[in-house]
């Protein structure tokens, strides 16, 4: 099964002369995790809000789940991504006010279908930062002390709660050693693995790509 | 509900920030409900000088010079009415009462009345409430004097007291009618009107200080010792002016325009909820003014909720990426400013409250000591609650801007986090 399609999907940015995507066809099957891999400014995160629903594409369709993204309003669009997706930004991915706990919980609060899932919230969400190596004693603490690396890691728990077809994540390592990024991605793994969600990953870092079964060259697939 | 929740939190993490605003609205809020509490107060205050009285007369000048001298002590009376006309109108078929007013004598700055011991039974004030004797009773002989509450309680008198009446209005009258003081026989309780202010003392005490005077002086050489004054024929030939209670409520235009016609003297009758409105109207132009500049306080703490709401915009712009990251439609984003500045209308609105209600119940005693004005208690009435719900609406309006923006922004920056 396809988790995501793209067909002759072009985007472009408002004002300019180019299609920043063209993108004639692109799948991704259930459990096949993907890097995307680009060059700065060559339209991976635009691509991630095309996926995400946050950005309608110029032309052609997005298909998720088998559902057409097209015939969506945006609001519909928005209910998906809360239902489906989950999503890891590159810094900065929690809310500063909220406990660690309450930013993994997040997603379930949004979607009723994640929050089934999830059974006992605060239960799943406690478990799931145990097994990305954060334990009780991390879970208490204010997010602000966290460091990068943890934050990243709760990031993961939120975006996994409630078991969410897809993960998009935006170069989430790039503030990352080189250990911290690899155990990072080895947790992500797993997690992702054990709950049947596939990853779709996005980066410029080519070393990364080796841990995933499929690496998509952005240059190759977008004809611009 | 989540939104709630989240926007609570977030409010929570930036307090420090908020807490002022909230405070600024709190004082903006709390200015608009006191002066218009204290707007309330003075005119009920000032509705309440006379009541149950249906018409006032005096000689023919404005309907509110009458009322202001003759009631509040405000002013001078431009004539005198003479006695005879005085009774003919109080012997008027349709007149159940009447109380002689004399005024235009002082003591220490404060107003002296001449009057009858009628004053007692039949003037009222408020809601038809009568005078009270807080200790003593009514003047006896001629050289009797009832205080008013706020008399008694500044100059520091008691019963049986002597006091010297000056000559004129003004505190610093030098001619004093020295050789007859009046004893101290009643002191009322406060009333909260220019009863209060007055010192009450018999016509014929009046007729008797003024007996060996011409013109507004002793007349040389012909000084009347007290008590050869008080033997002599004090029925006053003129007075101020007279209260008129009538048997039937009704028949006071009608009496009133009989007066107004009386031939032998000109003479003015009016009705006092009458005048009282027409002179609280000349009031109210001040009122709408004072209202104007609430007003703009109002909007100036609003203002600065708005510039804080603006200038959080853009450190909450990675807050509004996550939130849309885990679905949050832009119209919730959008809906997200708009309860917070409700959340912080609200909170500042009932702190205003507390500040009004606080301020008001700690200042009570100073007002009362020093305007002679008692301020009931504050609690909020309808309207307070009608005019918190106005300011909520207008934070909610004004709010729509920081919102809109970051609506729009969350529609473009979507899953990307910029700073
Ligand atoms: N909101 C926007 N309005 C107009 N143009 C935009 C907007 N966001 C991005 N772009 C343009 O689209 C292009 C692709 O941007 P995008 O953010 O998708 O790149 P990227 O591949 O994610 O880069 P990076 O690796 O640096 O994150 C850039 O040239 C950028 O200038
Ligand atoms: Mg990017």
């Amino acid at each position: 099964m396809n988790v995501i399609e793209f067909a002759n999907l072009r985007y472009r940015w408002k004002g300019q002369q180019q299609d920043i995507l063209n993108i004639a066809e692109l799948q991704i099957r259930k459990g096949e995790h993907a890097f995307l891999r680009g060059e700065s400014g060559s339209g991976k995160t635009t691509l991630l809000n095309l996926l995400a629903g946050i950005l309608t594409p110029t032309s052609g369709h997005i298909r998720m789940l088998d559902n057409d993204f097209h015939a969506m309003k945006s609001s519909q669009r928005d209910r998906f991504r809360a239902d489906h997706m989950g999503v890891i930004f590159q810094q900065f991915n929690l809310l500063p006010y909220l406990s660690i706990i309450d930013n993994v919980s997040l997603p379930c609060h949004f979607s009723k279908m994640r929050k089934e899932r999830a059974g006992d919230i605060k239960a799943t969400a406690s478990r799931l930062l145990e097994h990305l190596k954060l334990d009780n004693e991390f879970q208490q603490r204010p997010v602000t002390e966290l460091s990068v690396g943890q934050q990243q890691r709760v990031a993961v728990a939120r975006a996994l709660i409630g078991k969410p077809e897809i993960i998009i994540a935006d170069e989430p390592t790039s503030a990352l050693d080189t250990n911290t990024r690899n155990d990072f991605l080895s947790l992500l793994f797993d997690e992702a693995e054990s709950q049947g969600s596939t990853i779709l990953f996005v980066s410029h870092d080519p070393y990364i790509a080796e841990r995933f079964p499929r690496v998509i060259e952005l240059e190759e697939v977008n004809q611009r | 509900m989540i939104l709630l929740k989240l926007t609570w939190q977030s409010l929570w993490n930036r307090r420090t920030t908020l807490l002022l605003t909230i405070l600024s609205i709190a004082i903006s809020v709390s200015l608009v409900l006191g002066v218009e509490y204290i707007r309330k107060e003075a005119r009920q205050s000032f509705m309440n000088t006379i009541s149950d009285t249906d018409l006032v007369v005096g000689a023919r000048s404005g309907p509110v010079q009458l009322l202001l001298y003759s009631v509040f002590r405000i002013g001078n009376a431009t004539n005198n009415i003479s006695w005879d006309s005085y009774q003919e109108i109080a012997q008027h078929k349709w007149v159940k009462w009447t109380v002689p007013l004399s005024l235009g004598d002082s003591h220490k700055g404060y107003r002296v009345l001449g009057t009858n011991t009628d004053y007692f039974t039949y003037y009222r004030y408020a809601d038809k409430r009568e005078l009270a004797f807080l200790e003593g009773k009514p003047f006896a002989g001629v050289y009797g004097a009832v205080l008013g509450a706020e008399v008694a309680r500044k100059l520091g008198y008691q019963l049986g007291d002597k006091i010297v009446i000056a000559h004129g209005a003004g505190s610093t009258s030098f001619s004093e009618h020295k050789n007859k003081p009046f004893t101290v026989s009643g002191i009322l309780k406060p009333t909260g009107t220019a009863v209060d202010r007055t010192v009450h003392v018999t016509l014929e005490g009046i007729e008797a200080i003024h007996i060996d005077w011409r013109a507004g002086t002793p007349i040389p050489g012909l000084e009347v010792s007290a008590e050869k004054a008080a033997s002599m024929n004090l029925q006053p030939k003129v007075i101020t002016a007279f209260l008129v209670g009538l048997k039937t409520r009704t028949a006071a235009f009608r009496l009133q325009r009989e007066i107004n016609e009386y031939k032998p003297e000109a003479l003015l009758a009016t009705i006092p909820g009458i005048a009282l409105s027409e002179l609280w109207r000349a009031i109210g132009q001040f009122e709408v003014v004072l209202r104007i500049i609430t007003f703009f306080v109002l909007i100036a703490g609003l203002l600065g909720m708005l510039t804080t709401l603006l200038t959080t915009l853009n450190e909450r712009r990675r807050e509004m990426a996550i939130l849309r990251a885990v679905g949050v439609p832009p119209s919730q984003v959008f809906f997200l400013f708009v309860l917070e500045a409700v959340i912080i209308a609200v909170l500042g609105g009932i702190l205003g409250m507390l500040l009004l209600g606080v301020g008001i119940l700690l200042s009570q005693p100073w007002i009362a000591e020093t305007y002679g004005f008692y301020l009931r208690t504050w609690l909020p009435q309808t309207n307070d609650w009608l005019l918190l719900s106005v300011v909520v609406g207008l934070a909610a309006l004004f709010s729509t801007l920081p919102a809109w923006i970051a609506y729009r922004r969350s529609l473009q920056d979507g899953l990307t986090v910029k700073i």
